[in-house]
């Protein structure tokens, strides 16, 4: 298995809805607490699992907003593991999440280093590194109802623009998308094989645009209006 | 990248250090150099120093210590690993090789005189892992080259010969002419290396915002980082200088680091020799800093860097 998630940027609003609904399961997951520094301060920093930029894309009167959301994307070779010199952090051979044991970590940032996606950040207080679980305590847990064993991310956006499954099942939703959507890697020189795909934006047409008519022209219209009735 | 002041005071002492022991051995058994006990013992004592320093200034940029004890483990994968390991492996062959110095004298026995060369070679080898660290992170254009390896050997073997001749300065009480003619000759090795890498780096090259968000065929820009303050990402990757104050850095780098204890040395004198070696360590460190805070991580694209 190749668990990860396709993100839609076609639908995707950037409500951060994601990224809340990530925050307050994780805070209390097997990874947290998530902590802040002076979150009702002037400059609040916190641990976050995921993040939401937003970004203009191409030139007026072309130019779209487009909205990214990037958490961990469980990298096939995951550089940030390789480096680890504790064995705290760890890709699962049976479905290739990438986790770090907060019980061995000793906060030395290399693997934050290492990744190209931003993904890792390290708590201020626990003093550990946090990352994306793919919410390994989710997405396995019998006691909740079967359609809800998905990541929170997943279950709380409003606009769907985010699909869980597996990679290496080429019938699933997240294999049927990519093919169908042409899903992109993000920095894929870079050689991590990261699993986590993005939807592009579908092309719109170009809305036109209001032309100011000079004066005469418009003398000329509305002289004509009142001459055809 | 952020310049922590722990990790630049660890890489220059601990480079300096492992290149004066390196190059002591090396002259101590190849008789070319004057031979003192002295000298020796008192040349290994400040190498020890200096890498002790480094090493346990390294510990104090971990945000959670308490696990340190772990980074044995990963030898297999991991360069800041390997460097755990042999760092500590450096100690005990050298404390026997001083200590045999000590007992024996200059003529030292075979056991004694191999202890010194395995010391030798694990302290050149304990640098080489500290610069794959940086090398290996092909997230960080800037580092991860051949070059960066070069240039901590190069720089470390340079600083370790200043320090090696100022050894022989204090403890002898007068110069060595192979020591000094040693340490000009690694100061402008060590120069010619330095600008090579200022050059490289220079060439535009490596990811863009474009391929970072996938957008190949298109401008892109940043409207929102999505943050109101800076978080763990801005403070880490996010360092940024002002172009002048570049310029000015390197110049002071070149300055401290190379031109001027090259003309000290050519005084030939005892006490100038002495300062040429602490000037190349304040030029290095500035040499390290600059090293950090010209490398620009492939995250700071998603925050709106045009280029790498
Ligand atoms: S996105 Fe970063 S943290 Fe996640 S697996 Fe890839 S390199 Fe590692
Ligand atoms: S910060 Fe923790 S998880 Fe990351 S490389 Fe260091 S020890 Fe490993
Ligand atoms: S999968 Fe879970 S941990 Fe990862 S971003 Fe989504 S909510 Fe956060």
């Amino acid at each position: 298995m190749r668990l990860g998630l396709v993100v839609d940027l076609d639908s995707c609003v950037g409500c951060h809805g994601c990224a809340t609904a990530c925050k307050q399961w994780n805070t209390s997951g097997t990874i947290g607490p998530l902590s802040d520094k002076a979150p009702y301060g002037r400059n609040p920093n916190g641990a976050w699992l995921n993040r939401i930029r937003t970004y203009e894309v191409d030139d007026s009167p072309n130019s779209k907003t487009v909205h990214m959301p990037m958490s961990c994307m469980h990298c096939d070779d995951a550089a940030c593991v390789t480096v680890c010199p504790t064995g705290a952090s760890y890709k699962r051979s049976e479905d290739g999440i990438v986790l770090v044991d907060q019980d061995k970590c000793m906060g030395c940032n290399l693997c934050s280093w290492a990744c190209p996606y931003g993904a890792r950040e390290l708590d201020p207080q626990e003093g550990t590194m946090k990352k994306c679980t793919l919410c390994v305590d989710r997405i396995y847990d019998e006691k909740l109802p079967e359609d809800e064993r998905k990541p929170a991310c997943v279950m709380t956006c409003p606009t769907k623009s985010r699909v869980f499954g597996d990679f290496d099942d080429p019938n699933s939703e997240v294999s049927k998308l990519v093919r169908e959507r042409a899903g992109k890697q993000l920095l894929p020189e870079l050689g991590y094989n990261p699993v986590n795909t993005y939807l592009p934006p579908r092309n719109k047409p170009v809305v036109e645009q209001y032309q100011p008519a000079s004066l005469k022209d418009t003398v000329k219209g509305w002289v004509n209006k009142v001459i055809s009735r | 990248m952020h310049p922590a002041f722990s990790v630049l005071v660890f890489t220059v002492m601990s480079g300096a250090g492992y290149g004066l022991i390196t190059l002591m051995v090396l002259g101590h058994m190849s008789g070319f150099a004057p031979q003192e006990d002295s000298v020796l013992i008192g040349g290994g004592v400040l190498a020890l120093v200096m890498i002790t320093v480094g090493l346990l200034s390294s510990t104090l940029h971990l945000a959670n210590p308490k696990n340190a004890w772990r980074s044995f483990s990963r030898f297999k994968t991991s360069w800041l690993s390997r460097e755990a390991v042999f760092a500590v492996l450096f100690y005990p062959f050298t404390l026997i090789y001083l200590a045999g110095v000590w007992f024996q004298g200059v003529e030292v026995g075979t056991f004694v005189a191999l202890c010194g060369l395995v010391s030798a070679v694990l302290a050149m080898v304990t640098l080489f892992c500290t610069s794959m660290i940086y090398a290996s992170l092909k997230t960080i254009r800037q580092w991860n080259s051949s070059l960066t390896p070069v240039n901590y050997i190069a720089l470390g073997l340079m600083s370790g010969s200043l320090l090696l001749a100022a050894v022989q300065a204090l403890v002898a009480g007068e110069l060595a002419a192979v020591q000094l003619q040693m340490a000009m000759g690694l100061l402008v090795l060590g120069a010619v290396v330095k600008v090579v890498y200022l050059f490289w780096i220079g060439k535009p090259a490596g990811s863009t915002i474009k391929t970072a968000t996938g957008f190949t065929q298109a401008s892109v820009r940043l409207l929102d980082q999505g943050h109101t303050s800076n978080g763990f990402l801005n403070n880490e990757f996010g360092y940024t200088v002002e172009a002048n104050k570049l310029v000015r850095l390197r110049l002071l780098m070149l300055a401290l680091a190379f031109v001027m204890p090259f003309l000290l040395l050519l005084a030939a004198s005892s006490a100038l020799t002495v300062i040429a070696a602490l000037l190349v360590i304040a030029g290095l460190l500035v040499e390290r800093w600059l090293f950090f805070a010209e490398a620009r991580h492939v995250v700071r694209l998603f925050h709106g860097d045009q280029r790498t």
